[in-house]
């Protein structure tokens, strides 16, 4: 879909005043992928609100991202229950595994690791959200066999 | 609607319903220090450095956003209080990545004013300060976030007051911060240079871009011939930045200064405004001979183009009615085109060994200065533009006790004025100015107004109308006999916005529409001295409005120094070849 017609059709859906933006956002970002430049101008321009204020409501919001995110979106929790249960060595046995930092995407375009403010398991930390599916209970080794188990879905090569 | 008594320190007061705490304990003349809050700018409630004790509550509550109610009794200076104080302002310093010896806004910084007075002599607080690099792209402004306090008044003021949305906040927690669209630089954004942003940010994180070095520089530079002149609010403004009250008039003690900071000619923008009001009265009866007597395209109303933030919003939001503008540059850009031409050519000075500089109560004519439209001399029009906080702040490096100047004159050639020129400086000044020029022209006639003063364009209403009819014209204008000219006034882009939609759907009854981009006018620009309200504002206008009746010439037309223009330069006449040339310039659309 064009860009202008999705932005025409999430502002249908969801309606055309400010307080209706963040929803008109989340269908655009699950429709186009990240929201670039040319799509928050669109919607700014669409909805007449200032493109500063649209590019400010969506960074407020971790999931709608506006900088290019991989196929899978690995979220961590960063919150302080998933912190006490060692999150920090699940992350870096993924960022060894991926050879990324955290805020960054695999070269293939298939990853991107970033921590995210609370999931709402804090009794099963640490847990992870990989795209929209959660997993609990992590250990850095489980961690990255999930993750391994996903390349080999896509048919990745090692 | 009811009043309500209250307690306040003890101190009974009654007040109306709605009122807030921090109101209601001015009314006591008690000061609740505050930061987020600004009287032009709706409540924020983020800093929470105005809170106070209300009896009976756990919490504090922030006097900005607590509406008194019955009974209430309150402690604004509490052990709890003073103590929350401290810690929010701890808390700011401790993210606050400043440097106080070479911050612009030191001395005059209300982070800094309340961190003395209320910070801990000794701040154990970790210190997680950021410093970033500033954005220093564009001509007028510098973005510091490390300087930030995201007290939001800058997205406020952006947003509610000129519309215009160029700042929002991004992020969220430790992360969040003051942004452009996408942290693109300011000079790439529909930010409009304004500085009303500037004027109202408590701290050095908006500032204007200084030239205060490449002025020295030239005025110490004995192969340079510096010629300078200052725009009709500076003389208004100047006086608050050198520690008097706001409304007092400096202009003769302001040119003694100039003089004395070594500048070679010392001249006055207001020649141009008069100069402003022939060219663009004569551009407004050619549109409307052309409408009226339909010999050829003209688009009505025609809008003034003296204010270089509101013609960068035109070309942003509204390009489309570009040909509504009136060709005529600024005043700052005429005088800067007739400095290196007709004055070089009377002083017999080459005009490369010109350097042309304007004082002005603005930061976009900082960026307008620098058009490639200004050029049109042969040189650039105007070299440097200063602020009046920054001629302020030179003639305290200069070491020069203002207050003890005698007052002196302009020079002549590009120095004579009329009171049309000077109220250029108050919104509706334009307006004014060119219905007395054109009203006499027309009919032969000064304007019928007691005094000269057309009270109907005065005033802080964001939008004013009026209607003239005109009768008994002279022979060439008798089209126009019973034509009833409408004009319309704005200021502060929101107002202009407004203005706008009726023109684009083209239901605007107007002939002829002042904007200036900041509310006020230019006295209340983003150049002129730091802070900005509404009891200021007034008492600047009235500054403006004594000054114009206090001089010998009230119209521009009378302006000696202008008849001798069109005299011996531009001999064409008005809206001639030659003021074409100079004078007058296009603009194009941007996204
Ligand atoms: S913003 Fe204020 S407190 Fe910060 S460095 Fe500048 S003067 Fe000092
Ligand atoms: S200068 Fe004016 S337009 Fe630009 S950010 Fe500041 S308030 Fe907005
Ligand atoms: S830039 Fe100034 S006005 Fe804007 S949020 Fe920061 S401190 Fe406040």
């Amino acid at each position: 879909m064009s860009i202008s017609l999705s932005v025409k059709t999430a502002i249908e859906e969801s309606g055309n005043s400010r307080e209706n933006l963040m929803s008109v956002l989340q269908i655009i970002r699950s429709d186009l992928g990240t929201l670039s430049p040319a799509i928050l101008t669109e919607v700014a321009d669409q909805m007449g609100l200032s493109r500063a204020d649209v590019y400010g409501t969506a960074t407020f919001y971790s999931f709608l991202e506006t900088t290019p995110v991989g196929k899978y979106s690995i979220r961590i929790c960063r919150s302080i229950s998933c912190d006490m249960k060692n999150k920090n060595a699940v992350r870096e046995a993924l960022e060894n595994h991926l050879f990324i930092k955290k805020g960054e995407t695999t070269k293939d375009g298939m990853f991107t690791l970033t921590e995210t403010n609370c999931l709402g398991h804090c009794h099963e930390g640490p847990v992870m959200l990989v795209n929209d599916e959660i997993h609990t209970e992590l250990t850095p080794d489980s961690a990255v066999k999930i993750i391994e188990e996903i390349r080999i879905r896509e048919g990745v090569d090692e | 609607m009811k009043k309500m008594k209250l307690y306040i320190d003890n101190n009974e007061v009654e007040v109306m319903e709605g009122t807030t705490i921090l109101e209601a304990a001015q009314g006591l003349n008690i000061t609740i220090p505050t930061l987020c809050h600004h009287e032009d700018l709706c409540i924020a409630g983020n800093c929470r450095v105005c809170v106070v004790e209300v009896e009976g509550s756990e919490m504090l509550s922030a006097a900005c956003a607590t509406p008194v109610s019955t009974g209430m009794r309150i402690k604004t200076n509490s052990l709890k209080v003073r103590d929350s104080r401290r810690t929010i302002i701890d808390m700011l310093l401790s993210e606050h990545a400043g440097e106080c010896v070479t911050c612009q806004r030191s001395g005059n910084c209300e982070l800094q004013t309340l961190a003395v007075l209320y910070g801990s002599p000794d701040n154990h607080l970790m210190d997680i300060s950021i410093k970033t690099e500033p954005d220093r792209s564009s001509s007028s402004i510098i973005k510091d976030d490390s300087k930030c306090i995201k007290c939001q008044r800058c997205v406020r003021t952006c947003q509610e007051i000129q519309k215009i949305g160029a700042l929002t906040m991004s992020g969220k927690g430790e992360h969040a911060k003051v942004s452009t669209f996408f942290e693109l630089p300011l000079n790439t954004v529909v930010c409009t240079n304004c500085g009303q942003c500037v004027i109202r940010c408590p701290t050095g994180a908006l500032v204007e871009r200084t030239y205060i070095d490449e002025v020295w520089d030239v005025i110490g530079n004995s192969d340079v011939h510096t010629v300078v002149q200052t725009a009709p609010a500076v003389r208004v403004g100047l006086g608050e930045a050198l520690g008097h009250d706001a409304g007092g008039r400096f202009t003769g003690q302001m040119v003694s200064a100039l003089r004395k900071l070594g500048f070679d000619a010392v001249f006055d923008t207001n020649f141009t405004a008069d100069l402003t009001i022939i060219e663009e009265g004569s551009e407004l009866l050619n549109r409307l001979t052309n409408v009226i007597k339909g010999s050829g395209e003209a688009l009505l109303p025609m809008f003034t183009s003296c204010s270089p933030g509101w013609i960068k919003f035109i070309e942003h939001q509204f390009p489309h009615l570009l040909g509504h503008l009136s060709t005529c540059k600024s005043p700052q850009q005429m005088f800067g085109a007739l400095a290196k031409t007709r004055w070089s050519e009377k002083a017999q000075i080459e005009p490369e060994k010109i350097s042309s500089i304007s004082i002005m109560p603005c930061t976009a004519k900082k960026f307008e200065a620098a058009r490639p439209e200004m050029n049109d001399s042969g040189y650039r029009d105007v070299d440097y533009v200063l602020t009046t906080r920054e001629l302020a702040k030179m003639i305290k490096q200069a070491g020069i006790d203002f207050d003890k100047l005698d007052e002196s004159e302009c020079d002549s050639l590009l120095g004579k004025h009329s009171g049309a020129a000077v109220i250029f400086g108050a919104t509706g000044g334009v307006m004014e100015a060119a219905i007395r020029t054109v009203y006499e022209l027309v009919t032969g006639r000064p304007v019928p107004f007691e005094n000269l003063n057309i009270t109907a364009v005065r005033g802080m209403e964001g939008i004013r109308e009026a209607t003239l009819r005109i009768e008994g014209t002279v022979e060439k204008y008798n089209f126009l006999e019973g034509v009833e000219l409408k004009v319309a006034v704005a200021h502060g882009l929101k107002n202009a916005n407004a203005i706008m939609e009726l023109v684009s759907q083209g239901s605007a009854p107007w002939h002829f529409v002042e904007v200036m981009a900041c509310p006020g006018g230019c006295l209340s620009g983003g150049g002129q001295p730091i802070p900005t309200s509404p009891e200021i504002r007034e008492a600047r206008a009235r500054a403006i409005y004594e000054e114009d009746e206090s001089l010998p010439i009230r119209k521009s037309h009378e302006n000696p120094e202008i008849t001798r223009i069109y005299e011996e330069f531009l001999t064409d006449g008005p809206c001639g070849h030659k003021s074409h040339h100079l004078l007058h310039t296009h603009y194009t659309p941007r996204r």
